[in-house]
């Protein structure tokens, strides 16, 4: 499911077009079910297990529409990396979604007030990827 | 030999028990509602994935259960890890068990500390052989429309 690198890609059959989602998560279950769910949306997908490696991508690679992360991770969390992509000038337009297994009204907000396009409790469902579909970068 | 309805109600009642015992919550139907032609194997992959992780984070959280001076911080962190995946694959008592430890963790009970791990290994445990037994039977099945799965 991952590569060594701790990243895996789904190529869709008209890869220019296809919404492409950047799903960052530390946990293998989180990370499979998340990406499960973009791909069902038809989304391409490539998850991470890493802020770092969400940015060492996004350097490579900033075609991206939406990046999907965990606000809990080592290292560097969800916020900090929600923080990098805003102060970035070629990053900054990509929505950032948060998820969190926890209901904190001050984290929340605190991701709001950064710039986060949407804040999702986990376990994450289907309907919270519908509601989605509109917010992705064109 | 049984046929293919009989094993899949056989399969739809071990799934029942599973959730009148309080073992798994609906987020285990999410994720057989994720299975599909293009990941045949999701549940089982994730049910897979999930053992390893929280084999893992329950050695964690035994080492730190014997270390002195325990560290309830770091504790909590691996719970909070552990709680996480077990609420995704819709493992119910583990995810309930996980709440109740951080509780006693965040007191520095550490007695009640202990006797949480000990629920939380004997859930995993049953948890994992249940599901083994179902995820047995659901390869024998094979792949079945979404209605008959549920056993409606």
């Amino acid at each position: 499911m991952s590569s060594p690198r701790g990243g895996d890609k789904e190529g869709g059959r008209d890869g220019e077009r296809q919404i492409h989602v950047l799903a960052v998560d530390d946990s293998s279950v989180d990370r499979a079910v998340i990406a499960k769910l973009l791909r069902s949306s038809k989304y391409r997908v490539t998850a991470v297990d890493s802020a770092k490696k969400a940015l060492e991508l996004l350097g490579t690679e900033p075609n991206v529409n939406m990046i999907i992360t965990d606000y809990s991770m080592p290292e560097m969390t969800g916020y900090e990396l929600l923080k990098r992509v805003k102060e970035s000038p070629t990053l900054r337009e990509i929505p950032v979604v948060i998820m969190s297994s926890e209901n904190d009204p001050d984290k929340i907000n605190r991701c709001l007030e950064e710039g986060a396009e949407d804040f999702l409790l986990k376990p994450v469902r289907p309907s919270d990827v519908s509601r989605l579909c509109g917010r992705m970068r064109s | 030999m049984e046929n293919a309805s009989g094993l899949q109600r056989q399969l739809a009642r071990m799934k029942k028990d599973l959730f009148d015992q309080g073992y798994l919550d609906e987020q285990f139907d999410q994720l057989e509602e994720l299975q599909d032609e293009s990941s045949p194997n999701f549940v089982e992959e994730v049910v897979t994935l999930f053992f390893r992780d929280s084999s893992r984070l329950m050695a964690n959280i035994d080492d730190a259960l014997q270390q002195c001076p325990r560290d309830f911080h770091r504790l909590d962190n691996f719970l909070h890890r552990l709680k996480g995946s077990a609420s995704s694959i819709g493992a119910a008592k583990m995810k309930n068990e996980c709440t109740s430890f951080r509780e006693f963790c965040s007191e520095g009970n550490l007695d009640g500390c202990l006797r949480s791990f000990q629920k939380v290994k004997n859930d995993h445990t049953i948890l994992r052989q249940k599901l083994e037994n179902y995820l047995q039977l659901l390869r024998q099945v094979g792949p079945v429309d979404k209605a008959s799965r549920s056993g409606s």
